[in-house]
C-alpha cells in the first residue's frame, strides 16, 4: 500500500516547494540524487537507534559468555602455583625426564605455596586433572615443611608420585596457562604421556551425557512431530472460527511458563497422581508406574512443553497450501495417499524442518525439566554444567561443557537461519 | 475443507481417525494446565483426587506469608524493571532495523535474536561469573540486566512486525509540516505502533516474571522471586501451595498474553485502515 501512496507525497523532507519543477528536473531523478547525497546519514541514523540494545547485549551477554568460554582453555592455576618449575620445564623437551634443577625448582615452589597457604588450592586443581594427586601434593608439602632439602632421588624415593611420567606430563600441560585439557575432557579424551587417548571406561562420563542429551532431544522432536503434524493439518483445514478456537488450545500451554508446566507434570506423574489413576482406570496398566524421576516421565513432560514450538511453524506453512491442489490431484486420478505424499508433503516440508529443528535446538539446552522430573540417569548436559558451578566449583569443566553445548546449538541455529530464514520465526 | 462434497467411506474413516487422534493430542495439551487449578483449592495437603474439600488456605499461604510475599514483590520489581528497559531499547532497535537502509541487517538480526537460542544455563553461568566481581550479582540491577537480554528479542520481533505495516511517508509528511524527528516519533509513529509496543512489553514482562534459571544463579536470599520459590519448593518438599502459586502465575501470563495478542491484531488492522 505504501507503493500506491508514494506519488502523493513524493517530495523529500525539507525540500522547498516547487524546486523540482523550477529546475526542470523530474521528481524521480531528484530523489535519486538526494539518495546519493545522503545515504550515509540515513544508514547512520538507523544504526544509531539499534546501538543501545546492541551495546547492552554485547556487555551483558556476549562478553560474559566469551569470558566464561575462555576459562575452558586458559587455566593459570598450575603456572601460578609452580612458577619456577614451569620456567625450568621450558628448557626441557617433552621426551626428557625432569632433572635436578626442575626438582629444586619444584621444592622451592611447594615451600612457597605452603608458606602462602595456597597449597590446598593447588592440590585441588591438580587433582581435577590427575585423580589422586591431592593427597600426594599435600604429603610432599608436609615433608618439605620439615626444613630438610631433598635431592631428586630422595624425593622420588619418599613420594614415588614425582617419579611418574603422568605427573610430569600433567604439570607440563598446565605450565603455559593455556590448556586443551578441559575441552578434551569434555569429550572423554586425554593428552597423556603416550599421546591422545580415551580416558579409562570408569572415568568416561561426558560422551554418554552428550549422547543422552541428543537422544532425549531426538525422541522429543519425533514425539512432537507425531502429535503436532496431524493437529496442524486439522487446524489448517477447519473453518476459521473453529480453527481459531483449536489454535487457542495450542497457544494456552505455549504462553504458560516452562516452570509452571513442569510443576503441573510433577503433580500428574506422581505414583498416586492423575496419570497413573487414568492408566489403571482405562486398563492400560495393571500396576502403578514409576513415572517421576524416569526417562519416560521426562520425555512426556518435555514433549508437552515443545509441542507448540514444532506445531506452529508447520501450521503457518500448511495454511498457505491451497486445498484446491489436493482436489486437483484427486480428480487427475491420484489415490489419497499418493496425492498427500506427492503434492501436499513436499510443500509442508519447510515447516516440518523449521519446527523440528527449533524443537531439537531448544531441547539441547533443557535444564529445569530434567532437574525436577528426570532421575539421576536422565540429567542432560545443562544440568552437569550447573552442577559443576554450584557443587564442584569447577569453572573450567563448566566452561568446557558450555563450549561444546554452545557449539552444537549455534551450528544448528546457523543451519536454521541459513536454510529456513529467520523471518519464518514468528511468535504468532 | 476436510471432506470432499461426496465423501467415500474410506475418506470418512480417515477423517474420523484424524479427529480422534487430534482430540487426544488436545487433551494432552490442555489437561496439565487444568489439573493444578482444582488442587490449589484443595483443603487437604495431598495431590490426589477426589479433593478433601474446598478451601483457599493455600492462597492464604502464598499471599499471606512473609516468604512468599517477599518473593512476589521481588518478581514484580524485576519484571517491571525489565519491561521498561527491554521495551525502550527493543523499540528503538526495531525502528532502526525497519529502515530499508539499515546496514548489515543479516548479521544484526540473528545476533539480536540469539538470546532465545543460547542455552539458558550458559547465559546464566556467564552472567554470574561476569557480574560477581563487579558487584552486580545479588542485586536487582544485575538480574534486570540479564532479564533484559532474554526479553528484548520478543520486543524487537513484535515491534518489528507492527512496523512492517507502517507507512514511512507519514514521517516525511510530518517533517514537511515542520515536525522535528522526536515530535514526529511521539505524535505520528508511536500512536500507530503503540499496540505492537504494548504487546512486546507484555511479552517482556511475562519472560521476566516466569524466569527461574538466571535468578537461581544471580539472586541472593534478598532477591528470591516467585518462580525461584516454586523451584526450590518442587525440589524440597512438594506442598499444595505450589499449585496455588502455579495457578496465579499461569493466570497472569495467559491474561497478559491474550491482551498482547489482541493488541497485536488490532495494530495490524489499524495499519490496514490507515491509508484511507
Amino acid at each position: 500500500m505504501s507503493e500506491n501512496r508514494a506519488p502523493i507525497i513524493s517530495a523529500e523532507p525539507r525540500l522547498p516547494c516547487g524546486t523540482a519543477a523550477l529546475a526542470g528536473v523530474s521528481a524521480v531523478s531528484l530523489r535519486a540524487k538526494l539518495r546519493r547525497l545522503m545515504p550515509l546519514h540515513e544508514e547512520m541514523r538507523a544504526l544509531t537507534l539499534a546501538v543501545p540494545l546492541l551495546a547492552l547485549l554485547i556487555v551483558s551477554f556476549g562478553v560474559p559468555i566469551i569470558a566464561l568460554l575462555s576459562r575452558a582453555v586458559y587455566d593459570p592455576s598450575i603456572v601460578n602455583a609452580l612458577p619456577r618449575t614451569a620456567e625450568a620445564l621450558q628448557h626441557l623437551s617433552a621426551a626428557d625426564p625432569p632433572g635436578d634443577d626442575v626438582f629444586a625448582a619444584l621444592e622451592a615452589d611447594l615451600k612457597q605455596d605452603q608458606a602462602k597457604g595456597s597449597i590446598f588450592e593447588f592440590a585441588k586443581s591438580l587433582n581435577s586433572r590427575l585423580s589422586g594427586a591431592r593427597s600426594q601434593v599435600l604429603k610432599t608439602a608436609r615433608l618439605l615443611a620439615g626444613g630438610a632439602a631433598f635431592s631428586k632421588s630422595e624425593l622420588v624415593a619418599a613420594v614415588p608420585f614425582w617419579g611418574e611420567k603422568e605427573t610430569w606430563s600433567t604439570i607440563r600441560g598446565g605450565a603455559h596457562g593455556f590448556t586443551s585439557f578441559y575441552l578434551l575432557s569434555a569429550l572423554d579424551l586425554r593428552w597423556g604421556a603416550d599421546g591422545l587417548t580415551s580416558v579409562p571406561a570408569g572415568e568416561a562420563v561426558f560422551l554418554r551425557v552428550f549422547a543422552r542429551t541428543f537422544m532425549v532431544a531426538a525422541l522429543v522432536t519425533l514425539a512432537t512431530l507425531a502429535l503436532g503434524f496431524p493437529l496442524a493439518y486439522l487446524i489448517s483445514n477447519l473453518p476459521p472460527t473453529l480453527a481459531n478456537l483449536v489454535l487457542v488450545l495450542v497457544l494456552l500451554p505455549f504462553w504458560t511458563s516452562i516452570l509452571v508446566r513442569t510443576a503441573a507434570w510433577t503433580v500428574l506423574l506422581q505414583k498416586f497422581g492423575l496419570l497413573n489413576d487414568a492408566l489403571i482406570a482405562l486398563g492400560i496398566a495393571t500396576e502403578r508406574l514409576e513415572l517421576m524421576y524416569s526417562r519416560l516421565g521426562l520425555v512426556i513432560a518435555m514433549t508437552h512443553i515443545q509441542l507448540p514450538f514444532t506445531l506452529l511453524p508447520i501450521y503457518s506453512v500448511m495454511r498457505s497450501i491451497p486445498p484446491s491442489q489436493l482436489r486437483a490431484a484427486h480428480s487427475l486420478g491420484a489415490r489419497p495417499l499418493t496425492a498427500f505424499r506427492r503434492v501436499y508433503l513436499p510443500q509442508a516440508l519447510p515447516g516440518v524442518m523449521a519446527g523440528c529443528l527449533l524443537t531439537f535446538i531448544l531441547c539441547l539446552g533443557y535444564y529445569i525439566t530434567p532437574a525436577l522430573i528426570g532421575g539421576a540417569s536422565d540429567q542432560l548436559i545443562s544440568n552437569f554444567i550447573a552442577n559443576y558451578v554450584n557443587v564442584d566449583l569447577n569453572w573450567e569443566m563448566a566452561a568446557a561443557l558450555s563450549f561444546m553445548l554452545l557449539t552444537f546449538t549455534l551450528l544448528l541455529y546457523a543451519a536454521f537461519a541459513r536454510f529456513l530464514g529467520l523471518d519464518r520465526f514468528k511468535l504468532v | 475443507m476436510l471432506l470432499s462434497p461426496f465423501p467415500t467411506l474410506g475418506e470418512r474413516i480417515r477423517i474420523g481417525v484424524l479427529w480422534a487422534w487430534c482430540a487426544l493430542v488436545l487433551i494432552y495439551l490442555v489437561t496439565p494446565l487444568l489439573v493444578p487449578i482444582p488442587l490449589s483449592f484443595n483443603s487437604g495437603s495431598f495431590f490426589t483426587f477426589p479433593l478433601a474439600g474446598l478451601s483457599t488456605r493455600w492462597y492464604e499461604v502464598v499471599l499471606g506469608t512473609e516468604r512468599w510475599r517477599a518473593a512476589i514483590g521481588n518478581s514484580l520489581i524485576i519484571a517491571f524493571g525489565t519491561t521498561a528497559l527491554a521495551t525502550a531499547l527493543g523499540t528503538l532497535a526495531a525502528i532502526g532495523l525497519s529502515s530499508p537502509r539499515f546496514p548489515g541487517r543479516r548479521i544484526v538480526m540473528p545476533l539480536l535474536i540469539s538470546p532465545l537460542v543460547v542455552p539458558i544455563v550458559v547465559t546464566a553461568v556467564g552472567a554470574y561469573r561476569f557480574y560477581a566481581p563487579i558487584g552486580l550479582a545479588s542485586t536487582y540491577g544485575g538480574i534486570i540486566l540479564a532479564h533484559t537480554v532474554l526479553a528484548s528479542p520478543f520486543v524487537v520481533v513484535t515491534v518489528g512486525a507492527s512496523l512492517s505495516g507502517f507507512d514511512r511517508n507519514l514521517m516525511r509528511a510530518a517533517a514537511v509540516l515542520g515536525a522535528r524527528p522526536a515530535l514526529a516519533f511521539f505524535r505520528v509513529m508511536l500512536p500507530l505502533i503503540l499496540p505492537g509496543v504494548l504487546s512486546g512489553a507484555a511479552f517482556a514482562f511475562v519472560t521476566s516474571f516466569d524466569e527461574v534459571v538466571v535468578v537461581q544463579f544471580l539472586a541472593s536470599a534478598d532477591q528470591r522471586t516467585l518462580p525461584l520459590e516454586m523451584f526450590t519448593g518442587l525440589r524440597e518438599q512438594l506442598s499444595p501451595a505450589i499449585t496455588a502459586a502455579a495457578t496465579l502465575m499461569m493466570t497472569l501470563s495467559i491474561v497478559l498474553l491474550v491482551v498482547a495478542n489482541l493488541l497485536a491484531g488490532r495494530s495490524r488492522r489499524r495499519m490496514r485502515v490507515a491509508p484511507a
